[in-house]
């Protein structure tokens, strides 16, 4: 479990000037709003550096984050292909829940929960974390009896969750039918009331803004194109903005781990898949929840815009192109379709995927590897946004210390060889 | 949306097809000397490259055969389809087969029987 004495990392920006408030506010709208200062420096890569974080997503930012701010490591940069959260950060359905079965996992999952709860306090940036409840419904009696399971083995490790019955359901979600004659009856449910959801761009923005704020540097549109060692020890890595020296590289990549790590000889368990998500066209509010469906495989939740918000699980074959097949969005449609007959007349607005590094356990890699100073945190799959300040905190510590914290420590690679897998496909619900 | 030319069937949409992953994947014998280390890159490691990728595909709501396919995993473009037990015959599949860290693992080499010693 997280521990106790967790240190947040929210120690105050050290430019007073660029702290965000509402003076700062008031400040700005009297001057109509033009002269608010850029969030991040766009930097150039240094010679050389004393970490390298490889990925600018929500997990790489929040990595190097971490490691300036509690292990002091300052002179690191963070390199990213594309531009900021512009891969799976910006593409998920921004869900956010602990709720998960085996006590590894709640360990992780927790610890990040936890993080989120003041997150934007920490960060002094609003990523607008909404515990609005995750509410995970069931449609037969035999699931019924499998969620009680995970209900009390959730519970034993300290993590809420409560049982509901479908008149409670309906209490919360008056939109949703509890008849028991449709096709997949609401026989229960249970709900997670410190879950919920938080805007993901800003989640990325916030960590790069207050990464940069401690001297990290984040450059964008450089490609990791090699990485450099010596013997078994990491010296740096090949951009395509030149060599950049530096004893430690942490690669947090999602899809492209497996690209990564081909380039230092590592074998990793990753199949990278699309998982596509989709929203409606925006509507007046109408569900102030996440809901949740294994049997009919879909979670819906709505946005702070009114688009109704959809996600299903992986397409069935690796790729790298962000975009995903059409069976899998017309699934998911008719599974929503399903449980909320009212969504058949709302139109699709967008539709997107992002590449996926499913593991064979449904459980992330954090991890050092046989090269000294090349760290891996990858495996995330379908479950990365929820844990992205947990992620990012531990794998920090892991940089930092060269070795995996009791949190990190069972998500090593050696768990493929020694068998002890943390297998949540069955555990962990529909969109872990 | 793939259309899909089972060897059997004929061309038909992927939602008739399950993918079966990587594929040339061989069992080590069970006499192998290999180290759990070793036995796990059978087992859990698998190719995942930004290009062309061979893997086992079932006509699940067909005729039920398997059978092999080179796909490009940036374009999805099918380069070609041939049978469980055989190699690519495409420059590209031929290529990908090799470029397989697999091939050189010493779970592959630990899957062929040692050579009969002729007299």
């Amino acid at each position: 479990m997280a521990n106790k004495d967790l240190d947040r990392g929210s120690r105050a920006l050290t430019q007073k000037s660029k702290r965000y408030s509402i003076f700062s506010l008031a400040r700005n709208a009297a001057s109509y709003h033009q002269n608010w200062q850029q969030a991040w420096r766009h930097a150039e890569p240094k010679s050389a550096y004393d970490a390298v974080i490889i990925g600018g997503g929500g997990h790489g930012l929040a990595t190097a984050y971490y490691l300036a701010n509690i292990h002091g490591m300052t002179k690191i940069a963070v390199i990213e292909k594309g531009w900021l959260g512009g891969g799976n950060t910006g593409r998920n359905t921004t869900i956010i829940r602990s709720n998960y079965m085996w006590d590894e996992s709640a360990g992780i999952y927790e610890h990040a929960l936890k993080l989120w709860e003041g997150l934007s306090q920490d960060l002094n940036f609003n990523v607008m974390f909404s515990q609005r409840g995750v509410l995970t419904i069931t449609h037969s009696e035999h699931e019924l009896k499998g969620m009680s399971r995970r209900v009390h083995a959730i519970r034993l490790n300290g993590i809420d969750s409560d049982i509901l019955t479908p008149a409670e359901i309906k209490k919360r979600v008056p939109t949703i039918n509890i008849s028991p004659d449709i096709r997949y009856p609401v026989m229960g449910g249970f709900v997670q009331k410190r879950g919920g959801t938080a805007r993901h761009d800003a989640v990325a923005w916030g960590y790069a803004r207050a990464a940069d704020d401690l001297g990290v540097d984040i450059i964008q549109n450089c490609e990791v194109i090699g990485l450099r060692r010596n013997g078994s020890q990491i010296t740096g890595i090949e951009t395509s903005k030149g060599f950049v020296k530096t004893p430690k590289v942490g690669c947090v990549v999602a899809g492209h781990s497996s690209v990564v790590a081909d380039m230092a000889n590592i074998r990793l368990p990753i199949a990278s898949r699309p998982l596509q998500a989709l929203v409606s066209e925006p509507i007046k509010p109408i569900l102030d929840t996440v809901i949740m469906s294994n049997a009919v495989h879909m979670y819906i939740s709505q946005s702070d815009k009114g688009e109704i918000v959809l996600g299903a699980g992986v397409d069935k074959y690796n790729s790298y192109a962000q975009t995903g097949s059409w069976p899998v969005p017309e699934h998911m449609a008719a599974a929503a379709v399903d449980l909320f007959p009212f969504l058949s007349r709302l139109r699709m607005l967008r539709q997107w995927g992002g590449i996926v590094d499913t593991c064979p356990d449904a459980s992330p890699i954090i991890s050092k590897t046989d090269i000294n100073g090349l760290y891996f945190n990858c495996g995330w799959g379908t479950g990365g946004f929820k844990s992205t300040p947990g992620s990012g905190h531990i794998f920090a510590d892991l940089i930092a210390h060269d070795r995996p914290n009791s949190i990190a420590l069972p998500y090593g690679l050696k768990r493929f060889e020694t068998g002890y897998l943390i297998d949540e496909h069955g555990a962990a619900g529909v969109a872990h | 949306m793939l259309k899909i030319k089972c060897p059997i069937c004929g061309n038909r949409d992927e939602t008739e097809f399950s993918c079966g992953g990587e594929a040339h994947i061989a069992r080590p014998l069970v006499d192998n000397k290999l180290t759990d280390k070793a036995f796990s890159e059978y087992l859990f490691m698998r190719d995942n490259p930004k290009g062309i990728f061979l893997e086992r595909w079932c006509h699940t709501s067909g005729c039920r055969r398997w059978f092999n396919l080179a796909r490009d995993t940036i374009s999805h473009e099918i380069i070609e389809v041939y049978p469980i037990g055989q190699m690519p015959k495409t420059a590209k599949g031929k290529k990908s087969y090799q470029a397989n860290w697999r091939r050189r693992s010493k779970a592959e080499a630990a899957s062929k029987p040692a050579k009969r010693i002729v007299k």
